[in-house]
């Protein structure tokens, strides 16, 4: 952990703030491939509503928090994440929404199933894993 | 409202709540120690330990590949959690073919490392810091989604009984 002079406590939150990702994630049937694919297919527009309440909640987070706090509560400063759209962004995206209409399984759920026993995800969990394997050692440094 | 709440057949409060508690896992983590949690750099992280290719290596994923960790091993006790509580440690299947998940994970995993980002890290994260690269990508995984899903159903005529 890399969290300037806080480790222990910024491992502690890590881990807390992953766990109600992982709770909201199960509440919501996200970590079900039949309740994902069941949107992709118009049955159940329930995704809508995680995707949205989630984003509202971090727009909040992101957007306003760096103007009332000049830094993070453990650490020196905000560590904004840029994304950029280019070619790879591109091919890469259309390449994970093929891959995920087909087992209806994104990396949260494939992690979060380890803690529900669900163990057919880690079908899904490997392949995640080799794909991000085979990705990385194509791609150029 | 018949007609809005049938979009949603299995009931609405538990995927909003749900979507509320991840953005606040997301909103946690920021303001504590001001990182962005998308999920899957997590994999290419992860390999970090044990792949010393160039691309590997670099400050990117070696610089975070210990909180990744322990933000993945949060999301599994949170999962715990959930099965152990409202759960009720009821057994969890998925109800989709092993070669379907396996193939899916693969490609999925190889193209949301290729895009930097799925549906947590373009789709919660970068639409939440309101980003347009994300909100293409998001535009973009969704098509292609809808695409395949829509398509391997009617292929197999695997409608689910619910296929309009």
């Amino acid at each position: 952990m890399s969290a300037g002079r806080h480790p222990l406590a910024s491992a502690a939150v890590t881990l807390l703030a992953g766990a109600l990702f992982g709770f909201g994630l199960s509440l919501s049937t996200m970590v079900q491939p039949q309740v994902v694919l069941g949107f992709l297919r118009f049955q159940d527009m329930g995704l809508m509503l995680v995707m949205g309440g989630a984003v509202a909640v971090a727009l909040v987070a992101y957007k306003l928090l760096p103007r009332l706090m000049t830094k993070p509560v453990l650490d020196e400063h905000f560590h904004p994440h840029p994304s950029t759209w280019n070619r790879d962004t591109a091919v890469g995206a259309a390449l994970f929404g093929v891959g995920w209409g087909l087992s209806g399984v994104c990396p949260g759920p494939a992690i979060a199933g380890l803690g529900l026993g669900n163990w057919d995800l880690l079908w899904a969990l490997v392949g995640l894993a080799a794909g991000a394997l085979v990705q990385g050692w194509r791609a150029k440094p | 409202m018949t007609s809005l709440l049938s979009l949603f057949p299995h009931g609405w409060q538990h995927y909003l709540l749900g979507g509320l508690l991840i953005g606040s896992g997301v909103a946690l983590l920021f303001v504590f120690t001001g990182r962005v949690g998308g999920m899957s750099s997590v994999f290419s992280s992860t390999w970090s330990f044990v792949v010393h290719r160039p691309f590997f290596q670099q400050a990117r994923f070696v610089g975070s590949r210990g909180w990744r960790l322990v933000y993945a091993l949060g999301l599994i006790l949170g999962a715990f959690v959930w099965w152990m509580t409202l759960g009720q440690q009821a057994p969890q299947a998925t109800g989709v073919p092993a070669w379907q998940l396996l193939l899916g994970g693969f490609v999925a995993g190889y193209g949301a490392r290729l895009g930097n980002g799925c549906t947590s890290g373009h789709g919660i994260c970068g639409l939440g810091s309101w980003q347009l690269p994300s909100l293409y990508a998001v535009l973009t995984f969704m098509a292609t989604a809808f695409i395949t899903a829509n398509g391997l159903a009617a292929l197999s005529g695997l409608s689910g009984g619910g296929q309009p």
